[in-house]
């Protein structure tokens, strides 16, 4: 596996002869209303250290009470993953020094996580009708820090210290090192952030640090017919999902280039830990471990162990409603979406999919209705950067206007002029059409107009006249121009009957 | 007037019938302090609000309002208690300047019963050590002889209760820290089933060990003030949801058929021959009062007080390293880097003892180093505890001696730490195991000091120690006996 390699081996080494591979580490701020043990709120943006007490601060003689919410939110978690719930779990603290944390030990669990094996299939990203599982090594419940404001000035300023995030619970969720390319991971992170927003246990807001990404990465290249791994990298401040795969990727080219000039393997040199630096786009060294840090872990002993009945776990499993995959699979099974389009809609959200369904279910057709969400609604969200829970047309404004294509009474054109009367002037669908002036026309009216189009057109008609029915589009456009309201299915299939063609 | 020979017990009795007022019992309590403290250094500090609250006691009483369980008993805290609003150091330089916001839990059971918190008693530094030579607040004495140690780490609770200071106090136990200074000192202390006892608000030594307890001149009044302090809290996982039961209720109640062990392992080599008589004599009037005695062997016992210098060093080194300068603390200042604030804070804010502790803890917590000590040291707890179980199947207390001596002169065992720690050879048992056990006087050595007698009860079984001690305290006045001053 470690073998020396010479100069001239690394240099005819092809991309197909290196493997990336990706482990991450995600820390998953759980939405509670209070910390994880004491009563504190974690809402977020608040004053610093007005969200503290005696328990979270570490006074003297103050007691951790664990949160049963947080408890039942892991578990939800690690079933929607797949995991293997634990029957008996337990706190450990993980001692290290630092001003942010105020007990001098973090309360963790070490031996027994909460969730144990699972795992999380995505789409091959090169090949999306194949699937690849990455297994999950756990995922253990445990508290955050607080936040560190140091001077930046250089000039020996007191640092500063925010106990506001003291205590909130986080799951931090480990994978096996299963992901082959910066891509994959990225897709695997979406993937997770999905289920977790589908699973209401985190809102996932990297922004205000709510989920939190590390990486593991190095490389397993082929040299003549042996294996060679190179140093493993931990790369750390990845604080979007672009920024992990714009550092993984830049990592993965890194070591092989430093590879391609040292030759160092996996068992030459230690373990780094690279920060991931948005402003440059590269990775710098933070520290290298010759040993991992001795944490000195322990069973806390003011917190006594959890076991968890079948029963518990059962009633926490029926909580969970469909998953993002199920979503998938049902869009496209009973809604008949393209698997594009259902990945599309399925990413926006629990809140899109029930708005299509109820206009979907509310206007009898699903295709329509996937095809004005996708894009009518859709577009909006993305050019106005808003929610489906703050667009101005609700589910019963849109299944009433796609009623009325449906039924005829619209085409398609005119409706999409009608939702952007009804967005513009906040219209109800009616209004809005009357704004335009749209408005039946019987069918006298059409034979009036039909008609004038045949005496206006002598060419055309004799093109229909002589077989070629499809002439009959350039009145279309005519017809429009004199009636709006002209239903240009009815005025070609009128004009067709009065020519005889 | 002189109430310093009242029981807790008639101090609520004679404030409920009005024959004295809280202000006199406080007044009586502070002027015993002036008078005797200033040599024994019981107290590290006494309270500015215990007289204004046994006025407002007094003022309750004569407007016929209820009055709590405890009404008009003055009680000392020690140090390692939180009082709202009152220092409290643990003994340390480290929290010299420390005022918590809130009353531990025992406290506030203490004051909603209306006792009347007189002032905060010294100890060894965070209860590290069995002798109160630890503190950064001096050395405290024994009332008996005042060249002798009052026991620790409890040693200012004890104290204050024999030197008739105050009527009672409270302590607490994580290896004998009750127990011990209750048998150096002649009162009566309990330590209560771990899980009994809020320790919300309790400083932090050992975790798994610590217990808050109740000492006092009388096992009646043990069972006044366990009654008030038991029960479960919220902010305590650890504590139990047990029902309490009347403590008081069952203390006279015959002691016919009641099945005692005596452990073949606390008569062994290394206690004293006076504590061995004194303690067969007990035997003996506990058999004249019906109860059965029969040999037991508890095999594991050799092995416990090296459990105990692992395990609780272990959580203490955990426990103490908050105490970092950054908060709630010590700080040195003038450092130039946080490493060096650590460093210098810690050297600084604890004494030696603690120091060592901390060292050995961390020691032991060290990859390569947890095997062999935290956990070879829980397998141990374990089988300490199966060797409880064992017991209690076929008697329904356990008793010995409190301890191997009585009370060592102070500095006597400064150059042996060993000796030291193997003061706690009887009582870090129970700590391992969190059964409950009482320390009350059984006699008196030559040389005028207390020696103690340690009975042990199954887990939540308090009701036959307090009933049993008080049963021997009908028969013996050992516990009556005071220091001359
Ligand atoms: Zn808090």
């Amino acid at each position: 596996m470690n073998a020396a390699t010479t100069q001239e081996q690394r240099q005819s080494i092809s991309e197909d002869d290196v493997t990336i591979i990706i482990g991450l580490e995600v820390h998953v701020q759980l939405d509670t209303k209070s910390k994880l043990f004491c009563g504190c709120s974690t809402e977020f943006g608040a004053p610093p250290n007005t969200q503290t007490c005696v328990v979270c601060t570490g006074a003297p003689g103050s007691l951790p009470v664990i949160n049963q919410q947080a408890l039942r939110l892991s578990i939800k978690t690690g079933l929607a993953l797949n995991c293997e719930i634990a029957r008996f779990t337990k706190w450990d603290r993980k001692n290290y020094f630092y001003p942010d944390l105020p007990k001098g030990y973090q309360i963790s669990q070490f031996d027994k996580p909460i969730c144990g094996l699972g795992y999380l299939d995505l789409f091959d990203q090169r090949d999306k009708s194949k699937t690849r599982r990455v297994v999950l090594e756990r995922a253990h419940l445990e508290e955050d820090a607080g936040k560190s404001i140091h001077d930046e000035s250089k000039q020996g300023g007191n640092s500063r210290i925010d106990l506001n995030r003291t205590g909130t619970p986080l799951l931090e969720i480990v994978t096996q090192p299963d992901m082959r390319s910066a891509a994959e991971a990225r897709a695997f992170l979406n993937e997770l952030k999905l289920i977790l927003t589908y699973l209401e246990v985190s809102d996932c807001n990297m922004q205000q640090g709510n989920l939190r990404c590390d990486g593991n990465i190095n490389l397993h290249i082929r040299v003549d017919g042996q294996q060679i791994a190179t140093p493993i990298v931990e790369i750390k401040n990845m604080n979007s999902f672009r920024a992990a795969e714009r550092a993984l990727d830049y990592e993965a080219v890194r070591q092989l280039e430093l590879w391609k000039q040292n030759g160092l393997t996996i068992s030459d040199a230690p373990k780094q830990t690279r920060g991931w630096d948005a402003a440059t786009q590269t990775t710098t060294l933070q520290r290298e471990k010759e040993a991992s840090a001795d944490y000195r872990y322990f069973p806390d002993p003011d917190l006594i162990a959890v076991t968890l009945s079948e029963e518990e776990i059962d009633s926490i499993r029926s909580e969970i409603d469909r998953l993002p995959a199920q979503w998938r699979e049902e869009l496209i099974g009973q809604h008949g979406l393209k698997p594009y389009d259902a990945d599309v809609m399925v990413g926006q959200g629990r809140g899109v999919i029930d708005y299509f369904l109820n206009v979907a279910e509310g206007c009898g057709n699903s295709k329509m209705a996937a095809n004005w969400i996708g894009q009518e609604v859709l577009r909006f969200l993305n050019e106005s950067e808003a929610t489906i829970e703050s667009y101005p047309i609700t589910s019963t404004q849109m299944t009433e206007l796609l009623t009325r294509v449906v039924g005829g009474e619209l085409d398609q054109t005119r409706a999409k002029e009608v939702l952007e009367q009804m967005i513009e002037f906040q219209l109800e669908v009616q209004s809005a059409m009357d704004k335009l002036g749209i408005k039946p026309v019987d069918n006298q009216e059409i034979e009036a107009l039909c008609q004038q189009l045949i005496n206006e057109n002598p060419q055309v008609i004799e093109q229909i006249k002589g077989g070629n029915a499809k002439a009959v589009g350039a009145l279309i456009g005519k017809a429009r121009k004199l009636n709006p309201n002209a239903s240009p299915g009815l005025v070609k299939n009128t004009i067709l009957k009065m020519v005889g063609g | 007037m002189d109430f310093s020979n009242l029981t807790a017990t008639q101090c609520v009795n004679q404030f409920a019938s009005g024959e004295v007022t809280a202000t006199a019992l406080v007044q009586s309590c502070l002027h015993q302090i002036q008078q005797n403290d200033p040599s024994l250094n019981s107290f590290i500090r006494t309270s500015d609000s215990a007289l204004p609250i046994a006025q407002a006691l007094d003022i309750k009483r004569a407007a016929g309002k209820p009055l709590g369980p405890l009404a008009g008993l003055p009680i000392a805290i020690k140090d390692g208690i939180c009082t709202a609003g009152l220092k409290t150091t643990a003994g340390s330089r480290m929290l010299e300047e420390f005022v918590p916001v809130d009353d531990a839990t025992t406290v506030k059971r203490l004051v909603e019963a209306d006792a009347i918190v007189i002032g905060k008693t010294n100890m060894d530094e965070f209860a590290m050590g069995s002798s109160t030579e630890h503190s950064h607040f001096g050395i405290s004495k024994n009332p008996w002889n005042h060249q002798y140690v009052p026991g620790g780490s409890s040693g200012g609770s004890a104290s204050c209760v024999a030197a008739g200071l105050t009527p009672a106090s409270i302590g607490s136990d994580t290896g004998g820290s009750i127990r011990q200074p209750a048998s150096f000192c002649g009162v009566t202390g309990l330590k209560p089933t771990y899980g009994r006892v809020s320790r919300f608000g309790l400083i932090a030594f050992a975790s798994s060990l610590d217990q808050i307890g109740p000492m006092a001149r009388s096992a009646e009044d043990c069972a006044l003030i366990t009654s008030v302090i038991s029960g479960h809290d919220p902010k305590d996982s650890t504590s139990a949801k047990n029902d309490i039961p009347d403590f008081l209720a069952t203390l006279n109640q015959p002691l016919k058929g009641l099945r005692i062990g005596i452990c073949k392992q606390h008569f062994e080599e290394g206690l004293d021959s006076e504590i061995n008589d004194s303690v067969k004599a007990a035997i003996q009037v506990l058999k004249n009062l019906g109860a059965v005695i029969t040999e037991i062997s508890m095999p594991h016992t050799p092995y416990a007080v090296a459990a105990y210098y692992v395990i609780a060093p272990c959580e203490a080194s955990s426990n103490l390293a908050r105490f970092d300068g950054v908060r709630y603390t010590h700080r040195t200042e003038g450092v130039k880097d946080l490493a060096e604030m650590y460093c210098q804070t810690r050297a600084e804010g604890f004494g030696n003892e603690v120091k060592k502790r901390i060292m050995l803890g961390t020691y032991a917590l060290s990859s390569g180093y947890y095997d062999a000590y935290y956990l070879k040291a829980s397998k141990v707890r374990r089988m300490i505890k199966q060797d409880y179980d064992t017991a209690f199947e076929s008697v329904d207390l356990i008793l010995g001696p409190t301890t191997p001596t009585p009370a060592f002169q102070i500095g006597e065992h400064s150059q042996n730490p060993l000796a030291m720690y193997l003061a706690d050879i009887y009582t870090v048992s129970a700590n391992l195991s969190g059964v409950p056990a009482i320390s009350i006087p059984c006699g008196i050595s030559n040389r005028g000091l207390p020696i103690g007698l340690q009975l042990q009860a199954r887990s939540f079984d308090e009701a036959t120690l307090l009933q049993t001690a008080h049963q021997f305290q009908m028969e013996t006045d050992w516990h009556t006996r005071r220091p001359n001053q």
